[in-house]
């Protein structure tokens, strides 16, 4: 340990910033790390759910494969959408399209769901 | 109703109204609105798990009901999330009052009223079952 004990940290902790926070890197709420580890996190339910679907589609016939392609193909055009907010430095740019599309791709599953429910039947 | 879901895709419009707020607001904003993505996919996986995990119930396609309502549940959560955001974006953006919604409390209602009756079926199996 190197570092002495003493009272004053000063690089430590939240500062006011005398830029007004505009061009500078870091926040000290570590938003923009929180806000792509949320991304990533729903990345991962996902892929669980990706998963749970084809599980449910492959019952053996060319129906089911087909389904079970489609939740496949739906997760590749999706994840990369994930993965360009969820990776990278600095605040992602909110081009405002991404969450429309991502909450699309999550009504599909749904929707893929309950016709695999009721193909079930 | 067709005005907002076209509002949803058009980052421009949304862009257009108001003064750009302190990043942190927006990404604020977003992590909710991800918060409500990952609950819907949870009941739409949980529906999945639930037509492919539980045992047939004693009730003809129950187990199927089951399964469609938290599929549709969870695929509502997705789009509401979705409004939710471009809404509070707008409020933000204007400087006005969040939208206040009774969705949170509607879904708990039904989320506990399954719940109940889950258990309650649970309970009639048990005794009905011996």
């Amino acid at each position: 340990m190197t570092q002495p004990r003493g009272p004053a940290e000063p690089r430590r902790g939240p500062r006011p910033d005398p830029d007004g926070g505009g061009g500078s890197p870091r926040d000290p709420g570590l938003q923009p790390e929180r806000t792509r580890l949320a991304w990533r996190r729903s990345a991962l339910t996902l892929t669980v759910v990706t998963v749970l679907a084809v599980r449910q589609a492959l019952s053996g016939d060319l129906g089911g494969l087909l389904l079970a392609g489609a939740a496949l193909v739906g997760w590749g055009v999706t994840l990369p959408i994930y993965w360009r907010r969820g990776t990278g430095t600095g605040p992602a740019p909110l081009d405002g399209r991404s969450l429309p599309a991502v909450a699309l791709g999550a009504v599909a599953l749904a929707v893929l769901g309950v016709v695999l429910v009721l193909r079930g039947l | 109703m067709w005005e907002s879901i076209r509002r949803w895709f058009d980052p421009r419009e949304l862009r257009s109204v108001g003064s750009t707020p302190d990043y942190r607001f927006s990404l604020a904003n977003e992590r909710t609105f991800l918060a409500w993505l990952r609950t819907g996919l949870a009941l739409v996986g949980g529906g999945l798990a639930v037509a492919q995990f539980l045992p047939p119930l004693p009730l003809r396609h129950l187990r199927e009901v089951i399964a469609v309502v938290l599929l549709l549940l969870g695929g509502a959560v997705a789009v509401r999330a979705v409004d939710h955001w471009a809404r509070t974006e707008r409020a933000i953006r204007l400087g006005e009052e969040l939208p206040a919604s009774r969705f949170p409390a509607l879904l708990a209602l039904a989320v506990g009223l399954g719940a109940l009756l889950l258990v309650a079926a649970v309970l009639v199996d048990a005794v009905g079952g011996r």
